[in-house]
């Protein structure tokens, strides 16, 4: 393999640079001298980075780079989705991102719903649901909002604002350092350090990673998208391996900070409550659901309405997700070539598991970017 | 949904501005963003709320990206399409 044509994809950021960058973690695997070292990073824009820019190409063989949960839709779980079909059958208008219209529910999927007349639509943000909510009055209208802290807290400032009458919340979002800390924590994981992401430690700064780093003997490493932020990292953590430093390291100092965005940490915790809940495929993840807090029940749809998703469920569940490995995948045990329906049954088109669904999951990327995007694989 | 896009700042009502995104001008709030934002600073976009405000020294090396990620859109390319949604999260112009 030549790894000309990726550098010369990288060519606008700094050949040179990334050349050096992989020389330099080529002698860090080296000296730690074994044959498998596994980091994973949590986030799904890491992994378009790393697809798009054919950053794995650049990595020594024995280090692995796997993507563990690090999609709000994709952990999505089939009950969350239920109750957003549920309320468009009910009659509410829905509103989501457009990511999460094609993940699977128990029966039905939001897009489902809305080929079947619902009223879902797909909006940006919710400012954009405030919009609609204020434009059409006589409407019961639904803001289905999904996304980690980063985008909780844009939910809930909007919240604190004070929102149309006829708009509520349904909460889907997710709280990403407790799902770290249970696939850290899984028997037999091989995970020895984490990328963590950079947009969501712009909110809740690095050093909150401090105790998992201790408590998990791992490096944790914080940083940004861009291709040379991400190899730049790489190096990081496995210089940090080497040296058995388990502690937090900031490689995106330009937008993240040891503490972190304090202000919107305290609009985050004014509106939501962490709550344990299953993620899709992984596990139940204490702490990984962020749910309105009972005082802000007037604009919370679990509580403004009764869901009724039992209803829903007279229906059998389809028959090929029980065979998706998705949670496997997101947990760093599998990759997508290891799933039988991958590319076949399992289609950006027809999605079986919600790994192919939205733009940030594993199979998807693998899909768009060329199958295998990493070469060791093939090879 | 994920991603954050820089702009530059080019108006300010309170905790609304005016932001270009590569010569698309959209709105975004400024409720979550934790320093004082001017025009002319630029700021990290996410779904419709700032969320940064980028150090005026490392402008460059973060649009240098998005530069050329939004040059050549292939149709199936996910990165620039999440890129061009996050753009589209702030409140079009005027309304
Ligand atoms: S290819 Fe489809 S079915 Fe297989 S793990 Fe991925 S999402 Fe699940
Ligand atoms: S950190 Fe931000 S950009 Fe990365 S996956 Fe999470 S929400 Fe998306």
């Amino acid at each position: 393999m030549t790894s000309d044509p990726l550098l010369a994809q990288l060519k606008f950021r700094d050949p040179q640079k990334a050349r050096a960058l992989a020389a330099a973690l080529q002698r860090e695997v080296d000296a730690i001298g074994r044959d498998e070292i596994t980091v994973m990073h949590v986030c799904g824009s890491h992994e378009q980075s790393i697809a798009r820019f054919g950053i794995r190409a650049l990595l020594p063989r024995q280090l692995s780079l796997i993507m563990g949960p690090g999609c709000p839709v994709c952990v999505t779980d089939a009950p969350e989705i239920d109750e957003g079909v549920a309320l468009a059958r009910q009659g509410c208008r829905v509103l989501t991102y457009g990511d999460m219209l094609k993940v699977p529910g128990t029966v039905q999927s939001l897009g489902d719903a809305q080929a079947d007349g619902g009223k879902v639509d797909v909006v940006y943000g919710v400012e954009q649901a405030v919009e609609i909510a204020k434009a059409r009055p006589d409407e019961e209208v639904v803001f289905f909002s999904s996304g980690f802290e980063t985008t909780a807290v844009g939910t809930a400032a909007a919240i604190l604002r004070g929102l149309p009458k006829n708009l509520s919340v349904l909460s889907a979002h997710k709280y990403v350092p407790p799902a770290m800390e249970i696939v850290a924590g899984m028997p037999g994981s091989k995970v020895e350090a984490f990328l963590a992401a950079g947009h969501a430690a712009i909110i809740t700064g690095c050093d909150c990673f401090r105790p998992m780093a201790r408590k998990y003997r791992m490096p944790i490493v914080v940083t940004g998208f861009e291709p040379l932020d991400v190899l730049a990292a790489v190096l990081k953590t496995v210089e940090m391996i080497r040296r058995k430093e388990h502690d937090v390291a900031n490689c995106y100092p330009r937008c993240v900070t040891g503490p972190g965005n304090l202000p919107a940490q305290k609009m985050l915790w004014r509106v939501f409550e962490p709550v344990g809940g299953q993620w899709r495929g992984i596990a139940v993840i204490p702490d990984g659901n962020l749910r309105l807090k009972p005082e802000f029940a007037a604009v919370d749809a679990r509580r403004r309405f009764r869901i009724d998703v039992k209803g829903l469920w007279d229906y059998a569940p389809r028959q090929l997700a029980d065979r998706c490995i998705c949670g496997e995948i997101m947990a760093g045990f599998k990759s997508p070539k290891d799933c039988p329906l991958f590319g076949k049954e399992c289609l950006p088109e027809s999605p079986v598991g919600a790994c192919m669904v939205s733009s940030e999951g594993t199979c998807k990327i693998w899909h768009q970017y060329g199958g295998v995007p990493d070469l060791k694989e093939v090879g | 949904m994920c991603l954050g896009v820089p702009g530059k700042v080019l108006a300010i009502d309170g905790l609304n501005a005016t932001v270009d995104f590569f010569g698309v001008k959209k709105e975004l709030r400024l409720d979550v963003v934790d320093e004082p934002v001017s025009v002319g600073d630029y700021v990290l976009n996410h779904v419709g709320f700032a969320i940064r405000r980028i150090p005026a020294e490392e402008v460059g090396e973060t649009l240098a990206l998005f530069d050329q990620i939004l040059k050549d859109v292939a149709p199936d390319d996910l990165m620039a399409a999440d890129v061009i949604g996050e753009m589209a999260a702030g409140k079009e112009q005027g309304k």
